[in-house]
């Protein structure tokens, strides 16, 4: 026994997620782990990482070596050779990952190396991205010859996660292990652990030998991976057949033995329900908990139903499908997990159809069903209606269950009156992201499960926003197993942790009647009642709730804990829901206090132990009063007045949408943001015009273009409301007009960011700004008006605007807006000044990450339109090719202007030479003279549309096909660091070496922030970042380097925060650049661990140390160029004065204190160092070699030449 | 042979050279420097409790930002299980610096509530401390408090300190109080070993080109040594068994003679070791000896007191506000 080994494993029970339960075995039988991080898989390495960073060892005593991969795709190399090399190797990844695995995965099945990926199973993204559940991902792996383990429930995710691990050694073929993303993966349950005894015992060491015996090795030198002809290939193919054959044995030897051991008897198929049914479901994943439970409560009722769960899916155990399904079974349902369109049936549908036709088993009536695509719910009252249907006199023999389908009619309706008996007891919560309480319910269930006999299961659904996202946490305790694979929907408590949510959550719609509803509310208790919405009253009324509330904020704030009430609500929910007596609840929950806290230190303990004792005595009961009236139901909202759709899903409603409701090619509208007015900031910025100096400031940091700046002529004011503010604008450039700073009250988030840039400031009282944050309490119901006044104000004529200067920039109208990103985030405001500068003629490639999802996440789309209805295009394509995606948009552009081109020359004679020429020859360099051309454009139209009407001219149809590309327009590739420093990067630099006319601007973050601060080659040395926990000890990847190298690359290196000024410089001229640009962004982040209001000073400090030089690297013609251009002054104060106020280095200092002096000396060094070769590089002169001008776009001359 | 040994806080001190608070007592590279550079003993920079507890719960805040806010990503931050409570880089450093120098380390705390004295006094004992300083001032702005209940609660806490720990004592004091001679009295009868005159403050400043409110540290200036001088020649006769530390201005071997024979069981020295390097601790004892030498004087323990008030020639010098005086005969030079 190797010791530590039973912190992971051990005898006793644990109460963790789908991904912990794997991730504990694979750590334990792995020597090599290689990682990229992918939702909802990325937990599994990080554990892993983590494990191993503190030294845990595997089953044989050495500690697994981690490595973080550039892909997926290297992922799987790196597995290939490791495996190959005799190693243990593992690997994790789910979708879009598990498909770039590919290649390799043939390859090594076809080798015969044991290897295991354990697959947290996604949605693999077509006419949208779902981070979420099905089997698409692994049903695509099918044909790689892997076998394929399903794992349906948290508990066998940790058995079969060993059962994989020791088949492939024992079979020779590498093990896909699979189970549910999210609602396995993520699914909190009680667990009984396999101990290191019954780990041993199944892995067995002869063949770790025998595997390490085959292993390539120049002392018996093999050769691999040959190139085979035609003569031997296919006999080479099946060759291995034996090797298949045996795997259902072995799996089934290696189940048996661990069924000996452990109790859990598991089968490649394992049967549940009457030994008579006439009905049975097939299917495998977390789905069979739901099934499970239908069926008994099904049987109980005396109807004759079965479910045959799959367990092991490739080899498809044929025999054992058939063999187990009872002779009186007469129709079967095989549900898939995935679609296959266009094939006769899903996969597991065609596998035991094939399995019952071969074994002539043609008395089974056989349909397929399609059900839970992207983690759709799939609930009892679901799987009834499934064996409904099979009792019908015809059943369909294509169904879907889930969704309501209008449109083919493959949808079968839920019974909805129809539930599963449960002894379980089942609590629902609403929280915040930000109040923590989602990780007060994982400590809730960890607590009841490790405190008590009862089993716990808890699973937590979270929207898509990342600043002010809601959280719901979805807890169940009971005597038996719990296996509801589904939300509570008849909740015994409710609690609701945040009193806005009453407003935009049907909160109480979970409560059973009689439950106990736990409110935490700002409002004294005899106030509380006539705060509730109506819809509120109404439900406490009819389901006689029994209501308790409590101001959780005002004791976090005595407490000292600031804005976290999690440590408030949690000893309420023990007091007032009884599942353990409550006076050993509260003595437990302190002791899980001071456990959870104690590394962090006493302070954070005693306040978080203060919160648990102030709780109580403000908890209060609310007695509804018996005549309590209901209020009238409220005003229209701006949300009734959005589009059907977007309505629909803004209001939760996207469940309850048929199919005919939807996009059939996912095309969305933009222009969407606007609608959703979630008013999450509790602090607005209130501008005081006096102070104003008209810089624009403000407006160019607001990550979310809620704090606008407009010029206008004075009568624009006409019918301002009484509050409307105003000034007279100052200096010579827009005399006579006047100019108000307005802020958006619903949809500014509160970050600040605009007042600490503000520079104008009283001479009274220097804390006194020309935007000052004020409670929005105070403010929101003055600014609404103000705000739709604004709004209506026409915007400034961006052809008379000065757009090489801030304010310049500020006056256009942004065309992206309201988005949900987080507080204060780094990114948006360099989308929103690219949309303001560029955004009428714009599309946009957007690598998946942070900035796909809050640029295009449903419900809602902060790409906009102007007036015209012109704004940015959007796409996402993946995360890898976004490079390559954005120069197929370029290229097919140009192919399209030149053919726009040739064909006004053609028709030169009938729309007029002059305007042909006047459009062919157009100079559109500057806003007035894409202005012209928009004109033109028109008439050209215009004469076209004649010209087709009286013709039926095909030319001129074509043409007016075409003629708007005639209007240049601006391409731009968007991602982040993790797309442009790792997984995209070969993609970025081919693209880069094309010479075509992009952009490419990388949002830097310095880590992968979308899937939780992984480390990208992007981050800096020293700081910490996961897959770099102990602080990364290599310098940060110099990406402008890179692209310098090819001369005719214009290169800039941005701070916002540091120097407006050359952010919109340099964004302009990488736009007007005739070939490719790289604008490398610096974009503070939340996985910094800094105040996000803080966010552009930090900025501005990473510049003035050095940290971020700003730069721009324009490449020129003309002889004894120096086309480097230094931005940044001298680093002028120490590294360590940067590194301070950011918890990525700050962490290591104070868990590592003498690594991280050793560390930041280097980073030091790597600034010092840097500085010195930049400085030289201005001083260099470089000449772009050159024949003729460059061109705006490529013509068809110059594609004919060649 | 010139003996350099003092007692100091009940520690037997190979030198009265004192490397007081600064960065060069915050890192263990340093701290072995100096112990080579033979001073007597180091204290380490305070542990400063509110900042200490802020610090930690704003990086608790940090941690807990954004955790399960989103479907993609649990947290942030590789760190939620890490170690690294705020005081614990303090209570490191006095471990290492405990095992790897021969020299007394004395460990520095400035409290702010009453727990937290006894809590961070108590660790940074346990952590192997040989004496501990406590740093004794608050800005006190309250118009409402009289100096009774500010002394008051000073002792108070320095009685809760004393009655938690057993190592060796000191109380480093303001120059700001109104009968200093009588609360270093009430001091000794609370239990504490030493004082240490005086501490010196960060005081703040006005950027006026950014309008805020900046503050930064100086290095002292010989002439504030003066001050220090006077208190302990003023109080050695009156405690003649209590450990006194003289901080603030010294610089050179002859200053560490002034303070002994004013008095003082130690020196301590800061930013002179800044200004010109760590080496400087062995100039400084080169100079003292070669004093000593020149005066005939073999061992420290001879000098200590000397020209204290009362042994000095004339100490009316000692108590006198010497203010007209010195205004007569300045103006004078002036004038002429």
């Amino acid at each position: 026994m190797v010791d530590g080994l039973d912190t992971l494993l051990g005898d006793a029970t644990a109460t963790i997620d789908g991904n912990e339960a794997a991730a504990r075995i694979a750590h334990v039988l792995s020597e090599i782990v290689v990682l990229y991080p992918i939702t909802p898989a990325s937990p599994m390495g990080e554990l892993v990482d983590e494990w191993s960073g503190e030294g845990r060892p595997n089953l044989w005593g050495g500690v697994p070596d981690v490595v973080e991969m550039q892909s997926e795709a290297g992922a799987a190399g790196a597995l290939h050779g490791a495996a190959m090399k005799g190693a243990l190797a593992t690997t994790f990844t789910a979708s879009q990952g598990l498909l770039l695995m590919l290649p390799n995965m043939y390859k090594m099945a076809g080798e015969l190396t044991p290897a295991v990926i354990h697959v947290a199973a996604r949605a693999v993204a077509t006419h949208a991205l779902s981070i979420f559940g099905d089997h698409s991902d692994v049903m695509a792996a099918r044909s790689t010859g892997w076998p394929m383990l399903a794992a349906s429930s948290v508990q066998e995710a940790h058995d079969f996660a060993l059962v994989a691990h020791a088949a492939t050694l024992r079979s020779r073929l590498p093990f896909l292990h699979f189970f549910d993303g999210f609602r396995t993966s993520h699914e909190i349950d009680k667990i009984n652990l396999l101990s290191t005894v019954d780990v041993r015992a199944l892995v067995r060491e002869q063949d770790i030998l025998a595997h390490r015996a085959r292993a390539l090795s120049p002392d018996h030198p093999t050769l691999r991976g040959s190139a085979q002809n035609p003569d031997v290939f296919f006999q080479g193919r099946e060759a291995a057949n034996r090797f298949y054959a045996a795997v259902p044995r072995v799996v089934q030897e290696v189940m048996d033995e661990l069924s000996a051991r452990t109790g859990r008897a598991y089968h490649l198929a394992d049967y549940e329900g009457a030994a008579d049914a006439d009905r049975v479901i097939v299917l495998m994943g977390s789905g069979v908990g739901a099934v499970q439970e239908t069926v008994d409560e099904l049987n109980r009722r005396g109807e004759r139903v079965g479910l045959l769960k799959l367990r092991l899916f490739r080899p498809f155990p044929a025999d054992d499908v058939v063999s187990l399904l009872p002779d009186t079974v007469r129709r079967v349902a095989v549900l898939d997990r995935t679609k296959e369109p266009g094939a006769v049936g899903d996969p597991l549908y065609l596998d035991v159809v094939s399995a019952l036709y071969g074994a002539g088993r043609r008395d089974v009536d056989v349909v397929a069903g399609r059900y839970g695509l992207g983690s759709k719910e799939f609930t009892p009252s679901m799987v009834k209606s499934v064996f409904d249907e099979l009792a019908a006199a015809s059943p369909r023999r294509q169904l879907t269950v889930g969704i309501a389908d209008d449109v083919t009619g493959s949808s079968v309706s839920p019974d909805v009156s129809f539930r599963a008996a449960t002894r379980a007891v089942s609590a629902v919560f609403f929280g915040l992201g930000s109040d923590g309480t989602v990780g007060a319910n994982k400590a809730t269930i960890k607590l009841i499960g490790e405190l008590t006999d009862l089993y716990a299961q808890g699973y937590f659904v979270y929207d898509s926003r990342k600043s002010g996202s809601v959280t719901v946490s979805h807890l169940r305790f009971g005597p038996d197993p719990i296996r509801s694979t589904y939300l509570v929907d008849r909740a015994d408590f409710v609690a609701c942790h945040q009193f806005n949510l009453l407003r935009t959550e049907d909160v109480l719609s979970v409560a059973r009647q009689g439950a106990t509803f736990l409110l935490n509310t700002p409002y004294p208790a005899d106030e509380v009642w006539d705060r509730l919405p109506a819809a509120v009253q109404r439900q406490i009324l009819d389901k006689r709730l029994d209501v308790w509330v409590i101001n959780a904020g005002k004791v976090a704030r005595a407490a000292g804990m600031g804005n976290r009430i999690n440590t408030v609500m949690q000893p309420c929910f023990f007091a007032l829901s009884n599942v353990i007596p409550r006076e050993q609840a509260l003595e437990a929950l302190k002791e899980s206090i001071v456990h959870r806290y104690a590394k962090r230190g006493p302070v954070v303990v005693q306040r978080n132990l203060d919160a648990v004792s102030r709780a109580l005595d403000e908890l209060v009961h609310l007695d509804v009063p018996l005549d309590a009236r209901v209020a009238p139901d409220g005003a229209v909202r701006p949300i009734d007045r959005a589009p059907e759709l977007t309505r629909d899903l803004v209001l939760g409603r996207g469940n309850e949408l048929p199919v005919s409701q939807l996009p059939v090619d996912g095309v969305f509208a933009t222009g969407t943001a606007q609608w959703e007015k979630r008013a999450i900031g509790t602090e607005l910025p209130i501008w005081d015009p006096s102070l104003c100096i008209d810089c624009g400031k403000c407006a160019i940091v607001c990550p979310h273009a809620a704090v606008r700046m407009k010029a206008f002529d004075p009568s624009a004011l006409d019918g301002a409301p009484e509050g409307f503010k105003s000034k007279d604008c100052m200096g010579r450039d827009l005399p006579g007009m006047k100019l108000t700073v307005q802020v958006s009250p619903d949809d500014c988030t509160g970050c600040g960011l605009c007042v600490e840039i503000c520079p104008a400031h009283s001479k009274e009282a220097v804390k006194h700004k020309s935007l000052n944050l004020e409670d929005a309490l105070e403010h929101r119901d003055e600014e609404r008006p103000n705000w739709e006044f604004f709004s209506a104000i026409p915007e400034f004529d961006r052809t008379a605007a000065r757009l090489d200067t801030v304010k310049g920039s500020q006056l256009l109208q942004p065309l992206f807006e309201f988005s949900g990103a987080c507080a204060g985030c780094g990114e948006t405001p360099y989308l929103k000044l690219l949309s303001q500068l560029f955004g009428d003629r714009m599309v946009v490639a957007n690598a998946t990450g942070c900035s796909s999802i809050y640029g295009g996440n449903l419900p809602t789309t902060p790409w906009a339109r102007n007036s015209d209805g012109r704004g940015p295009a959007w796409a996402n394509s993946l995360f890898e090719d976004n490079a390559e995606f954005g120069l197929g948009l370029r290229l097919a552009y140009e192919r399209q202007v030149g053919d726009a081109q040739r064909l006004l020359d053609e028709l030169r004679d009938v729309v007029g030479d002059d305007l042909a020429t006047s459009i062919l020859e157009a100079d559109q360099s500057t806003e007035a003279g894409i202005g012209d051309q928009r004109r033109r454009v028109a008439r050209l139209k215009a004469a076209l549309h004649d010209i087709e009407a009286a013709d039926h001219d095909q030319t001129a149809a074509r043409l007016l096909s075409l003629a708007d590309e005639l209007v240049s327009k601006s391409f731009w590739i968007v991602g982040g660091d993790g797309w442009a420093y790792d997984i995209g990067f070969g993609g970025l630099d081919h693209v880069l070496g094309s010479g075509r006319d992009v952009n490419v601007l990388v949002l830097d973050t310095e880590v992968y922030s979308n899937t939780g601060g992984q480390a990208s080659k992007s981050t800096p040395r020293a700081a910490v970042a996961k897959f770099a926990s102990s602080g990364k000890s290599t310098a940060k990847k110099d990406l402008g380097a890179f692209a310098r190298s090819y001369g005719n690359v214009y290169v800039a290196q941005i701070a916002l925060g540091a120097n407006e000024m050359q952010t919109v410089r340099a964004l302009r001229e990488a736009a007007a650049w005739p070939g490719p640009s790289l604008v490398i962004a610096y974009s503070t982040c939340i996985a910094h661990g800094i105040e996000m209001s803080t966010s552009m000073s930090h900025q501005k400090d990473a510049v003035s140390a050095g940290y971020w030089p700003l730069y721009r690297y324009h490449p020129s013609p003309e002889p004894g160029a120096h086309p480097f251009q230094l931005d940044s002054k001298a680093p002028s104060k120490p590294l360590d004065d940067f590194v301070a106020a950011e918890t990525r280095f700050a962490i290591l200092q104070r868990s590592d204190p003498e690594r991280a002096a050793r560390l930041l000396a280097l980073a030091q060094s790597d600034v010092d160092e840097r500085w010195r070769y930049y400085q030289g590089l201005a001083e260099v002169a470089r000449v772009l070699p050159h024949d003729k001008e460059p061109t705006p776009v490529a013509t068809n001359a110059e594609e004919e030449s060649e | 042979m010139i003996d350099l040994r003092c007692h100091y806080l009940g520690l037997m001190l190979r030198s009265p050279i004192v490397a007081s608070a600064s960065p060069l007592t915050a890192r263990l590279a340093t701290l072995q420097a100096l112990d080579d550079a033979g001073v007597g003993a180091v204290v380490l920079p305070s542990l400063f409790e509110e900042e200490v507890e802020s610090d930690a719960m704003a990086l608790s805040g940090r941690l807990d930002a954004l955790t399960d806010s989103s479907a993609e990503a649990a947290d942030y931050l590789p760190a939620a299980d890490r170690s690294f409570a705020g005081p614990m880089s303090h209570v490191r450093l006095v471990g290492a610096a405990k095992s790897a120098l021969d020299i007394p380390v004395i460990a520095s705390l400035n409290g702010a509530t009453d727990g937290g004295w006894v809590r961070y006094a108590t660790m940074l004992a346990d952590a192997g401390a040989d004496a501990i300083e406590l740093n004794l001032y608050a800005v006190q702005a309250n118009a409402m408090k009289a100096s009774a209940e500010v002394e008051a609660e000073y002792l108070h806490l320095v009685e809760h300190v004393r009655w938690a720990v057993g190592v060796p004592l000191s109380v480093k004091l303001s120059p700001y109080l109104s009968s200093t001679a009588n609360f270093v009295r009430q001091l000794r009868d609370a239990g504490v070993d030493g004082v240490v005159l005086f501490n010196r403050f960060v005081q703040p400043d006005i950027d006026v080109e950014t309008f805020d409110v900046v503050s930064g540290v100086e290095l002292s200036h010989h002439a504030e040594m003066r001050l220090p001088l006077r208190w302990i020649g003023l109080l050695r006769p009156a405690f003649p068994d209590l450990s006194l530390a003289l901080t603030s201005g010294a610089r050179s071997g002859v200053d560490v003679v002034k303070a002994v024979l004013a008095g003082a069981d130690v020196v301590m020295v800061a930013s002179e070791l800044l200004r010109r390097g760590l080496l400087r601790a062995r100039e400084i004892e080169a100079e003292l000896k070669a004093w000593m030498a020149a005066h005939e004087y073999s061992a420290v323990a001879q000098m200590r007191g000397s020209v204290a008030s009362n042994a000095a020639r004339d100490p009316r010098h000692y108590e006198r506000t010497q203010y007209i005086h010195n205004l007569l005969v300045h103006g004078g030079v002036v004038a002429r």
